[in-house]
């Protein structure tokens, strides 16, 4: 009965408490000790603060069984709450700055091509260029048919010969050929070939000037390389290997047959055909005939003969010696014309201009000779060398000059046979050498090189050493007199300055160099040393003057005034203007006078005052100045208000100084003053359009950017809605959580 | 005897052909030719007299609309193309070079609001004021078929314009909300608003296709006043374009700074009411309620010139053709007028020296352009009386504003009245 009571009067009391909305909280309860504790009575009265989870479990501490749950308290009470979700502008609001952000910084990207595209001279809209559209030549054909016979006919034969008709138009080869190269490679392969085309056209045109070379000495030389270059490689090739040597001189054997079988001495040549039309009337046309059968029975019968005893071979060289004589002769005479010349012309009036064309070509000559001296036995090689050169010189010398005329004719001299001959016995005495040991070859080298060589020699060592001589001379000549004191004299200063070798050195152009910058220095100290010693002397005489006439402060103290005012001519400097404006301003006197008119005139002479003052017409006098009366201030009247309504009075936006207006303003554009190219490149306008073509928006990928059309439908397709509602249940879930 | 003559070698006075130009020597020694900038400057001022002279923008009046024209479009293949909408739902379709309407289509019920061409050329799309969008091919139907739309979709609001995606087939509408339509489908992708307030026009960005802009409320870019009546992109310059303002102004905005328009160009004296790029992107005309259109330069704050007829009403729609050669406009009284982007251009064909005497001119013209006299004949355009006198009317407000802002500066405590500068003075709020 109590308890019910009690409890009843409790609830009501609560109830009553929580009608007051403002008083939510409980008061304090203050009530007497009972046995009865009410279980749902439990307050955390007094000290203020929240009933924390923890606290009902400190009663259960020691219990293990509630240790989880005190574990999954604890995990409760570490987690922070959820914020409450942001209302949905909000939300939207902050989509939108991202967005916002995100595609103003994919726009920046057009940056550079909108800076280019303002700042460009000239545009060309549209700004992509148009493709012609041809359309390619299948297309046109698919569309026609063959209706005329002869058409038919026509594309029978191509059908025969499997000649594509339509689509594409290239044979099954053409097309794998087109397949089967790349650009590359084709473009590698046609450089090739024109480099092998070059290297042959080049080849030949070599060839063909050789080939035109009518020197029979200069062929023969070639010869002789040619086969002794054969010789050497077969040299080698014995050494190398014994079997394909022995084949290569059967081969070498073969062809010396064969040179003998076809040579001019039978009766095939144009002197040796003349003679039989003339042997029947002459006998000594026939006798020549016969002698000349006789020598080339001889010949063949010492083919015949196998070269392999030692008589045949003396004999043989006898031939030979016998053969080579003209031909040395030749060279003798030439070898005395050759170089000659240009000692005949010394002889003559015009040295002077003859040394001097010659030397350049002559001076590298005597090294080439001193080599060969030094090395013209061992090598043969070196020998031809100098044989060419010297072909080569004689050739440009007769070009050059008339007296090669004279050594024309010694060429002349020269008969086929004798060229024949040679080439005959040049093999023949390279194939002796190959069966003789390396000694008695060597000696006949030499024997042949050395006679032309000698007697070219001496020339040569007499053109050296005028030159040696010259040039020591001429040093000596020019700079030495002047330099060479001065030089000793600095030697004898600077006794410190390691002395040179000798005093061919110190001639040297190297030093030269040195000696005026060290005359410079020397100047330049003097002029110092000039400076240091007068100035001392000077102030030496300045001062006591200015002592004499005043005392020391009082200098100073004019100094300091006339240091503050130094500038300060105000004033004066613009009464000076003012003057000099007035005078400027007023009108001028003509004078007329025309000296000499009437009276003698001259040097020196002035018309006289008479004459001038009757000539000389006054100028009316001015409208009096506006700043007449104005001490202070100068009008300029000069000012034409005609002219100011076509002056600029206002520098122009871009322009920050009026130099750079005027000066625009003052180069002439126009075809007047230009020239046709300045012109055009002056009047260009900055847009051009072009009428019945469509000008497109720019595209991304005109400019060489990535369109970002990719991402056009996704950016617009993302609903905002369906992001919210996302965003929406991502809260949701956070907070069930 | 020696007798001096003079031989001239003939090959440097002969031409190789006819067609050649004569070969004239030329000396052109400074000395030789005198007074070069007071000849340039006479030669300056001619050009620009001659150019005020041949200044004859007016091309051709196409005529047929029973009502006033309320939006145009070009065809993007075509340039002798174009469609225009009427009030009374007609939608007509010119051919430009022959001056005559092809096609007439009793498109919708009331306004047609808005015209758009897909990329392709093939088929337009019309919004009108029976709240339907719908789809007709460019070219006419068969003989005996009639003329129907390929597809029509209706809608829950009335929409106010239309405008197609430059690349794909999507096409986007505008009225209380903005709506990304798939071609496909009868129901928008999705929808956008921002706010409460209808929104007027719509328009994809030509080179960054996927950015949308609406004068009202979008998706990525915040605009400033919502008087703005249309806005255009700059067809060369990705995050540039031009708004036209009820204010009578145009502003150039780039949109990744909102805060300050790049350009505030003022001259027209009503609301702007349309606005469309030269394809150059250079330029850009204006259609304005003051019965004029205007053009100007982006980089210039007032316009370069000025067209009006006696009888072209308040000018509501305007295109620049493709070739950037001529300019379309639509107004109030029914008719499409035809206007040469450059007024004193000669049409047809240019022989190469009359090129030459016209790159000469313009060059010459750039270079006196800050001579009073030259400036004055080059600037010199007869207004309708109405448009002068409010322009007279305007400036003496403006002056009254600016010398009241003077004083108030004067009379104030140094630093208490910001200066604020033209540009940001037309700005309301940078809504984030």
């Amino acid at each position: 009965g109590d308890n019910d009571g009690e409890r009843e009067h409790q609830k009501l009391l609560e109830a009553i408490s929580s009608l007051d909305g403002k008083n939510r909280r409980k008061l304090a309860e203050r009530s007497e000790a009972s046995l009865k504790v009410s279980e749902f009575n439990v307050s955390s009265e007094g000290s203020g603060e929240k009933l924390v989870l923890a606290d009902l479990l400190e009663p259960v501490k020691t219990s293990s069984s509630l240790a989880t749950v005190k574990k999954q308290l604890n995990r409760v009470k570490s987690k922070k709450t959820v914020e409450l979700p942001l209302n949905k502008e909000e939300i939207e609001r902050i989509h939108r700055e991202v967005a916002f952000n995100k595609t103003a910084k994919v726009l920046s990207k057009w940056d550079p091509v909108v800076l280019k595209n303002r700042q460009a001279e000239q545009l060309v809209f549209p700004l992509e260029k148009e493709e012609p559209a041809i359309a390619p030549i299948e297309h046109v054909l698919s569309g026609w048919k063959a209706r005329t016979p002869l058409e038919q006919e026509i594309f029978n034969l191509l059908h025969k010969n499997k000649q594509p008709v339509a689509d594409p138009l290239l044979t099954p080869v053409e097309k794998a050929s087109l397949q089967a190269m790349s650009l590359e490679e084709a473009k590698m392969r046609r450089a090739e070939l024109q480099r092998a085309r070059a290297l042959q056209s080049y080849y030949e045109a070599k060839a063909r000037r050789e080939k035109k070379i009518k020197s029979k000495k200069y062929h023969k030389v070639v010869k002789k390389g040619k086969a002794k270059k054969a010789l050497k490689e077969f040299e080698q090739l014995r050494k190398v290997n014994p079997a394909a040597a022995l084949e290569e001189l059967e081969k070498i054997e073969k062809a010396r047959m064969m040179e003998r079988m076809s040579l001019k001495h039978q009766n095939s040549g144009k002197w040796a055909k003349s003679k039989a039309i003339m042997a029947k009337y002459d006998l000594e046309a026939r006798q020549a005939m016969q002698e000349q059968l006789a020598k080339n029975k001889e010949l063949t019968q010492k083919l015949q003969v196998a070269s392999e005893s030692e008589e045949e071979e003396g004999g043989t060289e006898e031939k030979v010696e016998e053969l080579l004589v003209p031909d040395v002769v030749n060279e003798v005479q030439m070898n005395a014309d050759g170089p000659n010349p240009w000692m005949l012309r010394s002889c003559t009036s015009d040295t002077k201009e003859a040394a001097t064309q010659e030397d350049p070509e002559q001076l590298p000559e005597p090294e080439a000779h001193e080599v060969s001296e030094s090395e013209g036995e061992d090598r043969p090689v070196a020998e031809e060398e100098i044989l060419l050169r010297e072909f080569e010189e004689r050739r440009s010398l007769r070009k050059r000059s008339e007296l090669s005329q004279d050594a024309e004719p010694a060429g002349s001299q020269e008969t086929k046979d004798s060229s024949s001959q040679e080439v005959l016995s040049e093999l023949r005495v390279l194939s002796q050498k190959l069966k003789e040991n390396d000694q008695s070859r060597k000696q006949k080298a030499s024997s042949e090189g050395t006679i032309p060589q000698v007697q070219r020699e001496e020339p040569a060592t007499e053109e050296e050493e005028p030159l040696l001589l010259q040039r020591p001379e001429r040093v000596q000549t020019l700079e030495e007199l002047e330099e060479l004191g001065k030089e000793e004299c600095f030697q004898n200063k600077e006794l410190s300055r390691p002395v040179l070798e000798g005093q061919q050195s110190e001639r040297t152009p190297n030093n030269r160099p040195d000696a005026p910058k060290k005359k410079k220095k020397e100047q330049m100290i003097d002029l110092q040393n000039l400076l240091t010693t007068q100035s001392p002397s000077v102030k030496s005489l300045a001062v006591p003057t200015i002592e004499e006439l005043e005392d020391e402060e009082e200098r100073n103290q004019r100094q300091m005034i006339k240091e503050a005012f130094a500038g300060d001519d105000v004033i004066r400097d613009f009464l000076k203007e003012k003057r000099e404006a007035v005078e400027a301003s007023k009108p001028k006197d003509v004078d007329l006078t025309l000296p000499g008119w009437g009276e003698w005139g001259g040097v020196g002479l002035k018309p006289s005052a008479k004459k001038r003052r009757r000539f000389l017409i006054k100028a009316p006098e001015g409208p009096p100045r506006k700043d007449k009366n104005l001490p202070n201030v100068i009008i300029n009247e000069k000012r034409n208000i005609h002219t100011a309504a076509h002056q600029v009075r206002v520098l122009p936006y871009p322009f920050t100084h009026h130099w750079q207006f005027e000066r625009t303003i003052q180069t002439p554009i126009g075809s007047t003053w230009n020239t046709q190219r300045a012109f055009q490149k002056l009047t260009t306008p900055k847009v051009v359009t072009k009428p019945g073509h469509i000008i497109n928006p720019i595209k991304a990928e005109d400019v060489g950017y990535r369109s970002s059309s990719r991402s056009d439908l996704s950016v617009i397709q993302r609903n905002p809605k369906r992001i919210t509602t996302r965003h929406k249940k991502q809260l949701k879930k956070s907070s069930v959580d | 005897m020696k007798v001096k003559m003079l031989s001239r070698n003939p090959d440097n006075y002969v031409r190789e052909t006819k067609l050649d130009l004569q070969r004239v020597p030329r000396n052109y020694d400074p000395t030789l030719h005198p007074f070069e900038v007071p000849r340039e400057y006479v030669r300056a001022l001619n050009a620009t007299k001659l150019e005020r002279v041949f200044t004859k923008p007016f091309l051709a009046s196409l005529d047929g609309h029973r009502d006033g024209v309320n939006c145009l479009a070009k065809h993007p293949k075509n340039l002798a193309t174009i469609l225009s909408g009427a009030c009374d739902g007609e939608v007509r379709i010119w051919n430009l070079t022959q001056r005559n309407c092809i096609r007439t289509i009793q498109a919708h019920e009331g306004f047609v609001r808005g015209i758009c061409t897909r990329f392709c050329g093939t088929s337009f799309f019309t919004v009108g004021d029976d709240k339907t969008v719908k789809q007709w091919k460019m070219d006419g139907p068969g003989y005996g078929e009639e003329e129907e739309p390929l597809h029509t979709i209706l809608g829950k609001t009335v929409y106010t314009g239309i405008d197609h995606h430059w690349k794909e087939a999507v096409f986007a509408t505008c009225g209380q909300q903005v709506d990304i339509w798939d071609e496909q489908r009868t129901n928008p992708i999705c929808s956008m608003t921002w706010g409460f307030d209808s929104i007027s026009s719509v328009k994809f960005n030509p080179v960054e296709t996927f950015l949308l802009g609406s004068c009202a409320s979008d998706r990525n870019i915040v605009l400033y006043d919502m008087r703005t009546n249309t806005i255009c992109w700059n067809p060369m310059e990705a995050f540039i374009f031009t708004a036209a303002n009820e204010d009578y102004n145009l502003y150039t905005f780039d949109m990744r700074a909102l805060d300050t328009p790049v350009m505030v160009h003022m001259d027209h004296v009503s609301a702007v009411l349309d606005v469309d790029y030269s394809p150059t992107g250079k330029e850009f005309v204006s259609a304005s309620f003051d019965k004029s259109i205007r053009i100007f330069p982006v980089d210039k704050s007032r316009s370069r010139e000025v067209y009006h007829t006696k009888r072209m009403q308040h000018v509501i729609c305007v295109k620049w053709t493709s070739d950037s050669k001529y300019i379309m406009c639509g107004s109030d009284e029914m008719n499409i007028r035809l206007w040469k982007a450059n007024a004193s251009e000669k049409l047809g064909v240019l022989t190469s020296r009359e090129k030459a005497a016209k790159d000469y001119n313009q060059k010459l013209k750039e270079k006196f352009q800050h001579y009073p006299h030259i400036k004055r004949i080059a600037r010199h355009r007869h207004l309708p009386k109405s448009i002068y006198s409010q322009i007279q009317e305007q400036r003496i407000m403006k002056e009254a504003r600016r010398r009241k802002e003077v004083n108030r500066i004067k009379h104030s405590k140094p630093g208490s009245v910001p200066i604020v500068s033209e540009k940001k003075k037309h700005i309301v709020a940078v809504v984030k």
